[in-house]
């Protein structure tokens, strides 16, 4: 009998075990939200690869890709970007307000949610995850984004339920900010915090049982160099039309692989599910196969990424650099940056680099984001005798044997510096250097290890020109802003400005801080218009191209609805699903 | 095979080659540098005789790559018009040599129709003009690289046989430094400390004297064992018994001794210094961009998708093997010779 009662034990407590990832039928209070999506059914473990391991899932330090790609499944905000919309959309707020001035906040939080470990959500985690994000000693990358007209976003809390945030200016596009700002756990946190070591606090060596958010899944597994196995969150807090609790999978599985060739290898070999903005040439041939394999690829359009040509046009006078020096006084000439722009094959760039799915770019806005690009900007075609003909304008003159001159009768010759891991880049510079030695310009492609370039373009400034990409976070202008303004951190071709060294970037700067306190968008794309106009007509930056993204999946998985935006694939892995008649 | 026979052949693959590459710009029909952008890893043109009406051409035609509409980097010949072959003909500027300027060609198609040998690269430049160019750098490199090498090692080695005692001490210790080294990461730390401003030919010059720096220590060892037992041959003691100066034993008696194992060590050096280029140029440390070397070249097959979809992109590796095998059989042979026939001692 004694033994009996043992086992009854023993049974009771696997089967707690087996429970605890399995999820809960909604309960009274509890107000969940309800998707749009196609129901779907439970079961199954989703397998998707990373280019590399995650640093850390502490949310609010994470900087690199794949980190916040685990942690944004791991963790929800208050009010997010539908990736397929655009648009902003409740989650764990259930509903907002703000006031006539624009500067006051008002957000309503579902009632009787709970973390993944079963604990309650309420005000005073809210209250508690700001406090992290706005504390300065922490670095929170997003710590920018929440200080409005120089004041950081104060936090009020009204009731259990009910948070007031008030800005010290109105705000374009507020509720925004939200998107992407983890809530966590106070209880499990503040220790941490108050102690100084939250730096520290969630690293992948962190036991799951001591990891919470408010995400679709939570930590169950990580094998160092391997994978990172996601299970089910139970008390995850959307439902479908069934009223079923999301998410359908019981796991979602990150694999480690090396490169995005390994992925295109394992994606081709079955390993994994889905893949993501993987390179139009694995594209190209992944696609040969696909019907064979029952796989889909989906080519979603132009990212809403810039890559561009900048010249150093930073303050060297500090600086012990007379070489880059003197040739900056052809890169301060307006009509050479446009002679450049001329010069360069944008088609080709489209063509040879992302073998024809991208697209070409004479401003920062990319064609597929249809809220803000200016339709009007003019798309000149490649000409090497406007080139020529700006050129001649701005003094310069050409040797007998083709070679480009200045005034004084010094040789055209600069170098570019290109990250030497993105094939693309060194790429486009190649294409460059061609197109700029037929204006006679001698130009070298110099490709150095991803952190010199940014080393030398943000810190040292010792570069002549550099190919770059910036982008592609949001499709609203205000993350922009740090890099139009000119005293903004990544205003890349001349950091540090204590006052716009120029009357457009003046004009850019009084635009750019016109729309951010507009609220209506009509006005907004107005003055954006505008902004893009003037970059485009001063060319600070030689846009070249956008690359199209490119994902894939088993034909197998249900509502599967890849977007534009970051995470592409994963967005709505809570809907994710095995088609029933396929085994999962 | 004779031994003579054995010697012979790869001398005359190894001097082809050499001729070759250095009348690239008189082989190679384009341009190296010159980007064909709508034809990106085109494959190579074929050669026909028989047109499609069946009609039998005793000179040799290609057809134009036209691009399938819907695919990537997918060509089909255009059959409405025959581009033979033509020889000695003008066409682009280029150096004969690398000296005289010249426009002849040894062989072109007429214009619009290209002849691509080995297909095309991602930029659509003639693959075959480019591993002919290509070689003048790598094998240049290995070459000089060989001669820095044996120049120290024959120096740094003789001195340190014939004088001995701490000089040779001293001398060993810090070969045998140099021989611990890991050379690779340290070009790699050499590459991290250059200047932006590195044209091509200072990149060049300085990688061949990285190259030959390093590898100066096993030739030297070598050296300094053939000049130790040399100095106690009995002619060179009597030589020296009648007044011979310490210069005049060297040049006429202990040195000439060396000749065979250096004619050995070079043609083992060069292709060992070739791949040294490669091994630089595929992990980016060698010449940037547009200019072409065998390491460079073949730095493309690092793409998965290269690898698997464009197989005449393998054939710098081709010429690399038929250069690499073409020195090591002569080298093979002469040691051959070097054993067995005491003239060379």
């Amino acid at each position: 009998m004694h033994r009996l009662g043992c086992l009854a034990t023993l049974l009771l407590a696997t089967g707690a075990c087996l429970a605890s990832s399995v999820p809960q039928p909604p309960q009274r209070g509890e107000e969940l939200l309800t998707t749009e999506n196609a129901v779907g059914r439970y079961g199954g473990s989703l397998v998707v690869s990373q280019r590399s391991e995650p640093k850390t899932l502490n949310p609010v330090t994470a900087t690199d890709g794949p980190s916040r790609e685990v942690i944004g499944r791991l963790t929800a905000d208050l009010i997010h970007i539908n990736r397929g919309s655009l648009q902003t959309e409740p989650a764990l707020a259930k509903s907002w307000t703000i006031s006539r001035d624009g500067r006051v906040f008002t957000v309503k939080l579902r009632h009787g949610l709970r973390f993944s470990d079963g604990s309650p959500f309420d005000a005073e985690d809210v209250l508690f995850s700001f406090k992290v994000y706005l504390d300065d000693k922490v670095h929170s990358p997003q710590r920018d984004l929440l200080i409005v007209g120089g004041k950081p976003i104060e936090v009020q809390k009204a009731d259990a339920y009910t948070v007031r945030f008030t800005l010290a200016q109105p705000y374009a596009a507020a509720e925004r900010i939200f998107d992407g700002l983890a809530m966590m756990p106070r209880r499990l946190v503040e220790k941490a915090y108050k102690e100084d070591k939250f730096a520290q606090f969630w690293t992948l060596a962190t036991p799951p049982s001591e990891i919470a958010g408010m995400g679709p899944f939570r930590l169950k597994e990580y094998v160092a160099g391997q994978k990172i196995v996601l299970e089910r969150n139970p008390y995850y807090w959307k439902i479908d039309h069934n009223r079923n609790r999301l998410p359908y999978l019981d796991e979602l599985v990150f694999l480690v692989v090396g490169n995005e060739d390994a992925q295109a290898i394992r994606f081709q070999a079955g390993d994994t599910d889905i893949i993501s903005r993987f390179s139009p040439e694995n594209y190209a041939l992944l696609s040969k196969e696909a019907a064979n394999r029952g796989t889909e690829l989906v080519d979603l359009g132009p990212s809403l990424e810039y890559n561009f040509l900048v010249f150093n046009l930073n303050d060297l006078t500090s600086k012990n650099l007379g070489k880059i020096a003197a040739k900056q006084a052809w890169f301060q000439e307006p009509k050479f940056r446009q002679a450049v722009s001329s010069a360069i094959d944008r088609q080709g760039i489209v063509k040879l680099v992302y073998a024809g799915r991208g697209a070409p770019l004479w401003g920062n806005v990319s064609p597929s984001n249809k809220f803000w690009v200016d339709e009007t900007l003019p798309h000149p075609p490649r000409s090497l005798d406007k080139a020529r003909e700006l050129l001649k304008a701005a003094g310069f003159s050409w040797r007998s044997d083709g070679r480009l001159l200045d005034r004084q009768g010094q040789p055209v010759e600069f170098s570019v510096i290109a990250s030497s891991s993105n094939t693309q880049r060194s790429k486009m510079a190649t294409i460059i250097q061609d197109d700029l030695n037929q204006l006679g310009m001698d130009v070298h492609v110099v490709p150095l290890e991803f952190r010199a370039v940014v080393d030398r373009v943000f810190q040292t400034y010792d570069y002549e020109a550099s190919i770059m990409g910036l982008g592609g976070g949001d499709a609203d202008p205000n993350p922009e802003m740090n890099v139009w303004l000119s005293n903004g951190g990544t205003h890349l071709w001349h950091l540090g400005e204590t006052k716009p060294a120029t009357d457009w970037e003046a004009q850019i700067d009084q635009l750019m801080q016109k729309q951010l306190v507009q609220l209506k968008y009509k006005e907004r794309k107005r003055l954006y218009d505008q902004v893009q106009e003037i970059i485009a007509a001063n060319v600070p930056y030689v846009f070249l191209a956008t690359p199209d993204i490119l994902v894939g999946a088993k034909k197998k998985i249900g509502n599967f609805k890849p977007a534009v935006l970051d995470p592409n694939t994963l967005w709505n892995v809570e809907q994710l699903y095995f088609l029933p008649g396929t085994p999962p | 095979m004779t031994t003579r026979h054995k010697t012979l052949v790869p001398i005359v693959l190894i001097v082809t080659l050499h001729l070759a590459i250095l009348f690239a710009g008189f082989i190679a029909p384009a341009d190296p540098t010159a980007q064909n952008r709508d034809f990106p890893f085109a494959p190579p043109s074929r050669l026909h005789f028989v047109d499609i009406r069946g009609h039998l051409h005793l000179h040799p035609f290609v057809y134009q790559w036209a691009p399938r509409p819907d695919s990537l980097n997918e060509y089909a010949e255009s059959r409405d018009r025959e581009y033979p072959l033509q020889f000695f003909v003008a066409g682009a500027p280029c150096r004969i040599a690398g000296i005289v300027p010249s426009h002849l060609h040894l062989f072109a198609v007429q214009a619009p129709a290209q002849i691509f040998l080995a297909g095309t690269d991602s930029y659509g430049r003639d693959q075959f003009s480019r591993i002919l160019y290509g070689g003048q750098i790598s094998v240049a490199a290995g070459l000089l690289a060989t001669f820095i090498s044996l120049l120290l090692g024959t120096l740094i080695g003789s001195v340190s046989g014939f004088y001995g005692k701490w000089i040779d001490e001293s001398a060993m210790r810090f070969a045998e430094l140099f021989m611990v080294l890991p050379w690779l990461y340290l070009l790699f730390a050499v590459r991290a400390f250059l200047p932006l401003h590195m044209s091509s030919a200072q990149t060049f010059l300085l990688l061949v004297a990285v190259i030959g720096t390093i590898g100066w220590a096993r030739p030297a060892r070598m050296i300094r064992g053939i000049v130790l037992s040399a100095k106690t041959q009995n002619y060179v003691l009597a030589s020296s018994g009648f007044g011979a100066s310490n210069l005049h034993l060297m040049r006429r008696h202990i040195l000439p001794q060396t000749y065979g194992v250096l004619l050995t060590q070079a043609a083992l050096l060069v292709p060992q210094y070739i791949l040294a280029e490669v091994t630089l140029s595929f992990f980016g440390l060698g010449l940037s961009e547009p200019a072409p070397s065998w390491g460079g070249l073949l730095a493309t097959l690092q793409q998965y998708n290269v690898l698997v979809s464009y197989w005449w992109m393998f054939a710098p590796a081709a010429a690399l093997t038929i250069v690499s095998l073409g020195y090591l059989s002569v080298a093979n042979a002469f040691h051959e010779r070097l054993q067995s026939d005491s003239s060379w001692q």
